[in-house]
């Protein structure tokens, strides 16, 4: 059974038609049209990728590699749009048309009073359009057209809510940081290129082996060592799109945008493409020891550190987005440690538990009417069951207890990193270890403060209360920089319309179907996926040629000898050091939250400075800020006042035209000044000049 | 008559614009569609240079000859390769969009400035089929005049100074082409273009020749550090002066380069392609930065021209190192292609960012940012546009704007790699200067009152904004067909590289 061409052009096409349907007809067909199209499109290509996995895994379809059109040819260089689908393909292809699909049904509650519904899906469609050209290319050139189109829909989507300042601000930041490492995964294309004259998939991964002892003169005596050259270029794109360490500054401000998109880009599908980028270009990777240490090293700063960050958080949705920076570094570290089938499986779990959590906080959000801020929150779980077990299923995957899809996936990449010799990896087992036991404090401390202890509102109806001054005290102590930003509707001037912080209209209430059932349908592979699919995935060669692991680097065929069943490694989980911490924190913010909440200010003024050194977020986005955007925009000054006026036009320019004017002006009295005269006299001239030889030239015409 | 389908090409909208001058100042709705209509025909005649072209072949084909001054040895000769066949639809397709942006927005003298604007369509057209060099310099110079009248009679308030510089800088750069051209006649006895390719010349000889060339095609590109015309030419002229210009007019300096400097003095270009290539570089990254800072919409997608066209220089010349130094063919032709294919997208995206400028500029008059804020409040079409746009000058991918950096990227790392660092920091600073006025002058909330006013396009600069958005985004999803054009044509020229003169 052979995989059609057909089917794939509709699975990556019915997105795209949604799209520009939903985009240029919007007003025509309405709202209920628009969510209609763009919800049929994404479940043809949806069921449609289902079919290709099964057809790919049961019913033994051969990996796919077409070319649809040649995009250009110029001597033996030939770049086309063309597809690629083996089993890695389709995963992604399953796991991106999956959530989107959830994701578009979810926006139907959520965005149901936005002025901009039918752009939104509009837009939501063509970010699948584009994920779908990125995952299912078979060439270099076509990977980054989808490389950058998903940057563009993640664009427009941050700054969907255009009026407010701070999303417009957000999304410029997105992409400009993205462009950074775009600049770095464009060279490391242009390496590809050179070093072996195609940017064909097949036919470079062919001649991967080629690259050794092939170098790059980067002067007369230094030489990089090609793969190395190549393989940390990539990664630079890489760590711009899936935010790795330093360039992960733009994803928390990316929660800018509308929820379900936080769910859908920001955390299931495009910040990952870094990570499955990296996977399909494994030859290369694991030709050079030196980028994959590099990438183990980077990933596993990101894992540690943007989580502890997560800590101190108090919008609910940026310690969402915090622990999706820590949890693609977790990736990252497994496929520095050449567990490329690891970092893609946590991927795939991590889409569906992130992916939920998400679209959780978004019920959170709607319920307390645009409210974002945890502190105003607590004791919701009587109001919306749903949201509040679902969130809890979400929690328990995204901080590794045994037995649910987070679990298998991060202990994996754990012992996967403890058994690496790799230079560095010592640094990295400490980084992820720690990392578990932070992931645990910042969940945990959500929850409780989201769905459990005393509630931090008070219903007001149209009268105000008084009993809330306090909390409103402490808030502003923060600082401007907290966003306790509100994901507000741009139907309402004001999301508190007259009411303070921590002051509701109405009572909180559970959201309706079209939120809760996605919340359901990502719940179930939450908790499930992980246990039925770590067998073959991981230690089964599930993946076959679509991933290239040297024998020598394969730690995970180590821990398949040591695999024994999902059941068993759910139990030996139970026992091992990154339970026993989760347990620890789980112990901990207990305590706190639950039972001692002002013991969480006395924590914060006894640990002050380490408090704002996280509050701060490393100071790192104010050096940006400081360095390259107001020092670029001054050097730019510097450059026209002082190289482009004052130089070429002072000295040069205006200097030469000082003397002409002066001709000029006694010239000027021949000039009749009407331009009808000017005009006439040009074309005339023209004429004689050109048509002259018929009647002053040899006579001879033609040659 | 299709024995001179090229005289047809040039002469129709020359002679085409006499009746829109008799239509007068008193039937500017005739005088409009008289205009409009040379400008379809001219378009319909040159799309006809498809099928008469042979693109397999890539040597000049419809080729015209007839003495003109014979005592000179003058001849009124034209023909076209693949390159110009793309540039003079390019030309040909911004004519009929210049009419149609202009329609009412003129109303002092419409006539005269349709006329113009015709006169100028055909002397561009003449600039890509000549084959004699002298021919070439008529045409490349009587452009001038156009354009100069286009900016001193529609131009802004400081169209004096901007005309003066305008004119200083390029006839300076043109008059030392011409003592080349003086030069190269006394020595072959002939203008002919595909005799003087074939003249010997010593390296001293090229070298000179190299810098009279240099001189007037860097003005026209603009290159650094000749380039301060242009932003103030842009910011002083008509919308439609503005988008001719940016659109064609700076092709043709990237053009000189490939009909002059390589054939004629290919030894001397060689040696110098160093400090040309330097000057690319320091156009994308110096000029990035001064794009970043400014404050007038026009000069700042100016000076984005400016860095664009640097990879139009960069591609040229790369070149020369690749077949040279390299003995790599497809890396040379992958870089010169990449020129070409930039110069062709360039025309689309400066074209409609200034088409984009002028919609605003023709409601709230004025061209600073920060006059503008929240436009997307109020004109969501337009601001669909403007951002296609935008991102076409950021290079993305899906864009023509993508396709010639990306192909001049890849070359230059065959070269060496550090030509490609700095020229893909375009990625970022490109993306920085055109999205930050974006951010500027679209997004936000309204802040003057005056930008609330603001009234959507109408269907005729919808009419203009869709043409140029089907040309960025066929060009960028499918450039084969522009490639397969020109390939011919870039072959032959990079063989020709390869052959030393001395």
């Amino acid at each position: 059974m052979q995989l059609s061409t057909t089917i794939l052009l509709i699975i990556a096409l019915a997105p795209l038609a949604g799209c520009l349907l939903a985009g240029f007809l919007g007003k025509q067909i309405g709202r209920a049209g628009a969510h209609s199209v763009t919800i049929l499109g994404l479940l043809i290509s949806c069921a449609l990728s289902f079919y290709v996995l099964y057809q790919i895994t049961a019913g033994g379809a051969p990996s796919y590699n077409q070319d649809i059109y040649t995009w250009f040819e110029i001597g033996r260089l030939h770049v086309s749009v063309g597809f690629m689908v083996d089993r890695l393909t389709a995963m992604m292809m399953v796991v991106v048309t999956f959530v989107s699909l959830l994701v578009h049904v979810y926006t139907i509650g959520y965005m149901a009073d936005d002025p901009g519904y039918q752009r939104f899906f509009s837009y939501i469609s063509l970010f699948t359009f584009a994920m779908l050209m990125l995952v299912m290319s078979n060439n270099f050139m076509q990977l980054f057209f989808g490389w950058e189109g998903v940057g563009l829909v993640s664009y427009l989507l941050i700054g969907f809510w255009y009026k407010r300042p701070t999303a417009i601000f957000a999304n410029l930041k997105a992409f400009l940081v993205n462009r950074v490492g775009d600049f770095g995964f464009l060279l490391g294309i242009a390496a590809v290129l050179y070093f072996l004259g195609t940017l064909d998939y097949a036919t470079a991964f062919a001649g991967a082996p080629s690259l050794i002892g092939k170098s790059l003169a980067l002067t007369a005596n230094t030489h990089w060592d090609a793969a190395t050259v190549i393989c940390v270029l990539l990664f630079i794109g890489a760590m711009g799109k899936s935010a790795q360490v330093p360039l992960h500054v733009w994803l928390p401000d990316s929660m800018e945008g509308p929820t379900p998109i936080s769910a859908l880009i920001h955390a299931a599908t495009m910040v990952t493409a870094g990570i499955f980028m990296v996977a399909r270009m494994s030859p290369f990777f694991e030709l050079s020891e030196g980028a994959l240490s590099f990438v183990m090293i980077i990933g596993a700063t990101g894992a540690l550190f943007t989580g502890l960050i997560g800590i101190v958080q108090n919008d609910i949705k940026r310690v969402v987005a915090y622990s999706t920076l820590s949890q693609l570094g977790y990736m990252t570290v497994a496929l520095g440690v050449s567990a490329y089938a690891g970092a893609v499986f946590h991927l795939m779990t991590h889409a569906f538990f992130k992916a939920l959590l998400f679209l959780g906080a978004g019920s959170v959000i709607i319920a307390m009417h645009h409210e974002q801020d945890m502190r105003y929150m607590g004791g919701l779980r009587k109001y919306m069951p749903i949201t509040w077990i679902t969130m809890w299923i979400g929690s328990l995957a995204l901080v590794a207890i045994p037995f649910t899809s987070g679990f298998y996936s991060k202990d994996a990449i754990i012992e996967a990193v403890g058994e690496s010799h790799r230079w560095g990896s010592g640094y990295a087992y400490v980084c992820v270890l720690a990392g578990a036991f932070v992931t645990a404090l910042y969940t945990f401390r959500q929850m409780y403060l989201t769905f459990h202890g005393k509630e931090r509102f008070v219903v007001v109806g149209h009268g105000h209360g008084h009993d809330t001054h306090a909390i409103h005290h402490e808030v502003h102590d923060h600082g401007a920089h907290d966003a306790h930003g509100d994901d507000h509707h741009a139907h309402t001037d004001d999301p508190h319309h007259g009411h303070k912080p921590g002051e509701l209209e109405h009572a909180p209430h559970e959201s309706p179907w079209v939120v809760t059932l996605p919340l359901i349908l990502l719940a179930i592979p939450s908790l499930l996926v992980g246990f039925f699919t770590i067998g073959p995935m991981l230690f089964g060669n599930w993946f076959g040629q679509a991933i290239h692991v040297e024998e020598a680097n394969n730690v995970l065929g180590e821990l398949g000898r040591e695999f024994h069943g999902a059941a068993a490694m759910g139990l030996h989980g139970l026992l091992s050091w990154p339970f026993a911490l989760v347990a620890l924190a789980f112990v901990i913010t207990t305590y706190i939250y639950l039972f001692n909440p002002a013991m969480a200010g006395r924590i914060k003024s006894a640990l002050k400075p380490l408090w704002t050194v996280l509050d701060r977020k490393y100071w790192v986005d104010d050096v940006y800020f400081a360095v390259f955007a107001r020092g670029g925009v001054k050097l730019g000054r510097l450059f026209w006042k002082a190289g482009d006026a004052a130089v070429i036009d002072g000295v040069l320019v205006n200097g030469s035209a000082g003397l002409v004017q002066r001709i000029a002006a006694g010239v000027r009295r021949l000039q009749s000044g009407y331009l009808y005269h000017y005009a006439f006299a040009m074309i005339l001239g023209l004429i004689l000049l050109l048509g002259g030889f018929w009647v002053f030239g040899s006579g001879q015409i033609g040659q | 008559m299709f024995n001179h389908l090229l005289s047809l090409l040039i002469w129709l909208p020359i002679v085409g614009a006499i009746p829109v001058l008799l239509a007068g100042s008193g039937r500017p709705g005739l005088a409009r569609w008289i205009s409009l209509l040379v400008a379809v025909l001219t378009f319909l005649a040159s799309l006809y240079l498809l099928p008469a072209y042979n693109a397999a072949d890539g040597a000049m084909q419809l080729t015209e000859s007839h003495v003109w001054i014979a005592s000179l040895g003058v001849h009124y000769g034209l023909a076209v390769d693949g390159i110009s066949v793309a540039l003079i639809l390019l030309t040909t397709f911004v004519g009929i969009l210049v009419i149609v942006g202009a329609w009412e927005v003129i109303q002092n003298k419409p006539h005269q400035y349709m006329a113009a604007m015709l006169v100028l369509e055909g002397l561009m057209i003449g600039v890509f089929c000549a084959t004699d060099a002298l021919l070439f310099y008529v045409f490349f110079e009587a452009m001038l005049i156009p354009m100069f009248i286009l900016i001193g009679i529609w131009g802004g308030p400081r169209r004096v100074y901007a005309t003066l510089k305008f004119f200083i800088y390029t006839f300076l750069g043109s008059i030392f082409m011409l003592i080349g051209l003086i030069y190269l006649y006394l020595k072959a006895g002939t203008f002919d273009l595909h005799t003087l390719a074939m003249l010997p010349l010593t390296m001293k000889e090229q070298s000179w020749l190299f810098f009279a060339f240099l001189a007037a095609f860097a003005v026209k590109v603009p290159m650094v550090p000749v380039h301060t015309w242009l932003p103030d030419a842009h910011v002083e002229a008509p919308t439609g002066g503005s988008v001719v210009l940016a659109a064609v007019m700076l092709k043709i300096g990237g053009y000189g380069f490939l009909r002059f400097s390589l054939p004629i003095v290919p030894d001397a270009s060689e040696h110098f392609a160093w400090l040309v290539i330097v000057l690319s570089l320091i156009a994308v990254v110096y000029i990035g930065y001064v794009a970043l800072v400014q404050e007038d919409m026009k000069k700042l997608v100016a000076y984005s021209s400016v860095a664009h066209m640097g990879f139009v220089t960069l591609g040229i010349f790369i070149a020369f190192m690749l077949v040279r130094d390299a003995n790599n063919l497809d890396a040379a032709k992958l870089g010169m292609q990449g020129a070409m294919v930039q110069m062709i997208s360039h025309g689309f995206v400066s074209g409609a960012m200034f088409s984009c400028i002028g919609v605003m500029y023709d409601r709230l008059h004025t061209r600073q940012i920060k006059d503008y804020g929240g436009v997307i409040n109020v004109m969501p079409w337009f601001g669909f546009f403007y951002v296609l746009f935008a991102m076409a000058n950021s290079g993305l991918p899906g864009t023509s704007g993508f396709v010639g950096e990306f192909m001049v990227v890849l070359a230059s790392f065959t070269a060496n790699p550090w030509i490609a660092l700095f020229a893909a920091f375009t990625l970022i600073i490109g993306a920085a200067y055109t999205l930050w006025m974006v951010k500027r002058v679209l997004w936000g909330d309204i802040t003057n009152p005056h930008v609330r006013e603001m009234k959507e396009i109408n269907g005729r600069e919808t009419f203009v904004l869709a043409a140029f958005a089907l040309a960025v985004l066929a060009l960028g999803i499918w450039p084969q067909p522009l490639i397969h054009l020109m390939d011919a044509s870039v072959s032959q020229l990079v063989q020709q590289l390869a052959v030393h003169k001395i």
